[in-house]
């Protein structure tokens, strides 16, 4: 086990935060078309508030700060609130599209001693990567910005969203980070929206694209291994937790909302109202999420892939059951597989088997009789 | 043999997780866990304190420890970390506190 590993291990132990995701912002200059947030101001956290709630998070023992968007630079005091998180020691991860960093901004992010900056990046194309952010010369303004940060010695990684729309540029993409000596991280996930519309989910790459990225030895490594057929679970899967949201690590959004993750939006209380510390000990939605062990997920508890999917259960939340399956994470273990999940093979015996009663819109006089039509016919069905 | 001073790097983030402080370089990603008595000397390097009162006031009285001992293993702890730019060692006081960003 990694040094860090045993880190996380320990926090989970303490029931410690140790990451938390706080989006500073949802304004942007960017109106991507997948993105999933509502770019107006709702009225975010001033710079007191902010300042406020990271020294409270320090006092919390959190350790791994990730500030994001929106993009982060249209908050006019963002060095400000920085500046205030490394003053607190916090290892601050930035994430941004880049479009407003220059010499000078990187310069300071040098100097401030931001361990990494993440940036979006769609396709190696500008009328792809424009046409995804709406914003005509993002992609010149981006690789820019790369070039700046690269030349102070940052850190920087790409990190490239999938879609059906840009799929095929993926290795572009991929020499692109290569060319600019930076990391490449690939996402081929697209969530719902905040608020619940699920209308952008249509932009995800189709299963075989999936199973593409899968299967290339450059992004996954020994693809054998990691194709590989699940071996059976142990009773430590059983009794493990599905991942790292509301155990040790939580989201905060500008108007300070807490979630335990970016993509697990079930309110679980307010920083304006809350000390962050009673809300992350004392929340009942937190202490559920925490409660839940993959024992206790009636599909994916007796699905081959239990100690291996990446199953999330924030987008299992956003499907209508936190302790249900995440119908994206059964797609990407049957396409990295070949083995459907259980939850697909239940769907495919629901659909054949077709449904047992036909409720047809009948005149009074013979409704009885209908009923006990359909009763006749489902015990046939039941003792075939 | 001339005094040591210490301080703090700027560019490193650190935190206390039950007894152990994390410290990570923010130059090469580097991380290290400091058991207690390596996070009390941590604690105290404010660049003004020698290393060997350091020693003497925290380490050998709050863990009963004989000073030779502890001095010892204070003088690897310090050019181990120092190597990877964690702590700054200098023969004079360090004055320029702007370069530890806080005191968590």
């Amino acid at each position: 086990m990694s040094l860090l590993a045993e880190m996380n291990q320990k926090a989970l132990d303490l029931g410690l935060p140790i990451s938390v995701h706080f989006d500073i912002t949802y304004r942007c200059n960017e109106r991507c078309v997948h993105c999933y947030l509502d770019h107006d101001d709702h009225g975010e956290m001033t710079t007191a508030e902010i300042v406020d709630v990271l020294e409270q998070l320090a006092d919390a023992g959190v350790f791994f700060l990730s500030l994001s968007g929106g993009e982060v630079l249209m908050r006019r005091d963002f060095f400000e609130i920085v500046e205030r998180a490394r003053q607190l020691l916090f290892n601050v991860k930035v994430k941004t599209n880049g479009v407003m960093i220059r010499e000078k901004e990187a310069a300071r992010l040098r100097q401030l001693g931001v361990e990494q900056i993440q940036i979006s990046v769609y396709s190696h194309r500008p009328e792809v990567h424009d046409a995804i952010t709406k914003l005509p010369g993002s992609l010149k303004r981006t690789v820019q910005a790369i070039r700046f940060l690269k030349s102070q010695g940052l850190k920087v990684t790409i990190a490239n969203v999938l879609m059906a729309g840009n799929f095929s540029d993926n290795t572009g993409v991929m020499a692109l980070a290569k060319d600019l000596g930076v990391l490449y991280t690939l996402d081929p996930t697209i969530t719902p929206k905040m608020d619940g519309d699920t209308s952008i989910i249509a932009l995800r790459i189709p299963g075989s694209d999936l199973k593409q990225v899968f299967h290339n030895q450059e992004l996954v490594g020994n693809v054998e291994e990691f194709c590989a057929p699940p071996p059976a679970p142990g009773e430590d899967v059983m009794d493990g937790v599905p991942c790292s949201a509301g155990h040790t690590a939580c989201y905060i959004s500008p108007y300070g909302d807490v979630f335990p993750c970016v993509q697990f939006p079930l309110p679980s209380g307010n920083v304006r109202r809350q000390k962050f510390l009673d809300i992350w000990r004392h929340s009942p939605e937190l202490n559920e999420v925490r409660s839940i062990r993959a024992r206790d997920l009636p599909t994916c508890s007796t699905c081959a892939h239990v100690g291996t999917c990446t199953r999330c259960p924030g987008l299992a939340y956003m499907e209508g059951n936190m302790r249900g399956p995440s119908t994206a994470d059964c797609e990407k273990s049957f396409q990295r597989t070949g083995i459907p999940s259980a939850n697909m093979l239940k769907r495919t015996r629901a659909a054949s088997a077709g449904p047992l009663i036909q409720i047809q819109s009948l005149p009074n006089s013979v409704q009885n009789h209908n009923v006990a039509l359909n009763v006749a016919l489902e015990e046939n069905f039941l003792t075939v | 043999m001339a005094e040591k001073y210490i301080s703090r790097s700027s560019a490193i983030a650190a935190r206390m997780l039950g007894g152990e402080m994390m410290v990570m370089s923010a130059v090469d990603s580097t991380f290290f866990t400091l058991n207690e008595v390596a996070s009390a000397i941590w604690q105290a390097a404010d660049g003004r304190t020698p290393l060997s009162e350091i020693v003497a006031s925290k380490i050998c009285r709050e863990f009963d420890v004989d000073r030779e001992r502890a001095q010892r293993g204070a003088d690897r702890f310090v050019d181990e970390l120092s190597q990877h730019g964690i702590l700054l060692v200098s023969e004079q006081p360090i004055m320029d506190f702007s370069s530890s960003p806080g005191n968590q």
